[in-house]
C-alpha cells in the first residue's frame, strides 16, 4: 500500500467518510473508493452490498476492503453506568461521547481520557452528526435531558438507542414522546427498559446487558 | 485494538522512519477467530500491532512480512488444520484463513 493511500483513509476515517480499498490480489495494485462515488467504479453493485452490510470480502481477483466511519457511542449522563460502559466500548472499537449538562457529573475526574461535553443534548448532538454508526443511550432519567436526545436520535439514523428507565418510566416516556407528535413504530425503535434480560445487577452488569443489546442491534439489526 | 488504530500505529511507524508491512484476513472458513478485513502491522524489527488470529498464526505471519518488507512484493498466505503439508502452522479452532501480506509506503 501506498503511503499516499494509507493516509487518505486514515483521514477519511477520521471525518467520518465512507472508503473502500480494493486490491488486486495477484499484483497487490490498490485504488482507493468513495461511498459516493461508488457508481463510477467497476464494482459498483458489490461496493454498494459490501458498504451497507460492512462486510469487506473477496470478489473474483480483489479484495475489498470497506472501511466505514468508526463505531460511535454517544452517552446522555455522566452516570455510573455510563463509567461501567466506557473500558468496554472503547475495547470494541467505539469513539465515546459523554454529555451531560450537571457539572457534578461530568467531570474530567470521572470520565478521564473521553469527550466529555457539559452542556445541553440538544446543543451539542446536531453539530456531532449522529449517523447510521452511532448508538445512543439516555441515562440520566431526568426528561428534560434525555426527551431532547431520544427526540434527535428517533430522526437519525442511528442504529441503536437505549434509555434507562423502568417499564412504568418507559411508558410514560413513550406518552411524551407521542405528544411531541412521534409515531409508535418511531418510538419502538427505543430500547426501553435499556438492555437484554440477563437479570443484572449493579452499574457493571447492567453495562453489560446494554452492550450486548447494542451488538445485537448492530450485527443483526433491531 | 480497532482497524483504525492499526493503520494509525503502521503510519506512525512509517513517520519514525521505520520499514512496515501490512497483514489484512482477506477470506475465512469454518470457525476463524477474526473477521475478514482484520489487520496486523508489522515493523521491521519484528515488532507488531493488531491481530489476524486468535494469536495461532501471528508469528508465522510476521515472519512472512518480514520478507515482504525485504522483497517488496506482497503474497498470499494461507492457514488451517487441512493444509499442514503447506504451512506448519495450524489453526487450533480448525478454521481456516487466508491473508494478504503488503510492505507499506512504496
Amino acid at each position: 500500500m501506498k503511503r499516499e493511500l494509507l493516509k487518505a483513509v486514515i483521514e477519511a476515517k477520521r471525518q467520518r467518510r465512507a472508503v473502500a480499498v480494493v486490491t488486486t490480489i495477484e499484483n497487490g495494485e490498490q485504488r482507493l473508493v468513495a461511498r459516493e462515488n461508488i457508481g463510477k467504479d467497476p464494482l459498483g453493485a458489490v461496493l454498494e452490498e459490501a458498504f451497507r452490510f460492512d462486510q469487506s470480502g473477496l470478489h473474483g481477483g480483489e479484495f475489498v476492503h470497506i472501511h466505514n466511519p468508526p463505531l460511535r457511542l454517544v452517552v446522555i449522563g455522566a452516570v455510573h453506568i455510563a463509567q461501567g460502559m466506557i473500558p468496554m466500548a472503547r475495547q470494541a472499537g467505539y469513539d465515546i461521547t459523554v454529555i451531560d449538562p450537571r457539572g457534578a457529573f461530568a467531570t474530567g475526574a470521572r470520565f478521564p481520557d473521553i469527550t466529555l461535553h457539559t452542556t445541553w443534548p440538544e446543543d451539542v448532538l446536531p453539530g456531532l452528526g449522529v449517523d447510521a454508526r452511532t448508538a445512543l443511550l439516555a441515562l440520566t432519567h431526568d426528561p428534560k435531558i434525555d426527551d431532547p436526545a431520544l427526540s434527535i436520535a428517533l430522526k437519525s439514523e442511528c442504529f441503536y438507542i437505549g434509555a434507562l428507565g423502568s417499564k412504568k418510566t418507559q411508558a410514560s416516556r413513550v406518552e411524551r414522546l407521542q405528544k411531541l407528535g412521534f409515531s409508535d413504530a418511531e418510538i419502538a425503535r427505543i430500547h426501553g427498559p435499556i438492555g437484554l434480560p440477563i437479570g443484572a445487577k449493579g452499574a457493571a452488569e447492567i453495562a453489560i446487558s446494554i452492550m450486548a443489546e447494542m451488538t445485537r442491534s448492530l450485527r443483526l439489526g433491531n | 485494538m480497532a482497524s483504525n488504530d492499526v493503520l494509525e500505529q503502521a503510519s506512525t511507524w512509517l513517520a519514525e522512519g521505520r520499514k512496515v508491512a501490512l497483514a489484512t484476513v482477506i477470506e475465512t472458513w469454518g470457525s476463524a477467530p477474526q473477521p475478514v478485513g482484520s489487520q496486523l502491522a508489522i515493523d521491521g524489527d519484528g515488532n507488531f500491532a493488531g491481530s489476524v488470529s486468535g494469536g495461532c498464526v501471528e508469528g508465522a505471519v510476521v515472519s512472512e512480512a518480514l520478507d515482504a518488507i525485504a522483497s517488496g512484493q506482497p503474497k498470499v498466505l494461507a492457514f488451517g488444520v487441512a493444509d499442514e503439508t503447506a504451512w506448519q502452522v495450524g489453526l487450533a479452532c480448525g478454521g481456516k484463513i487466508r491473508v494478504f501480506v503488503e510492505p507499506l509506503g512504496s
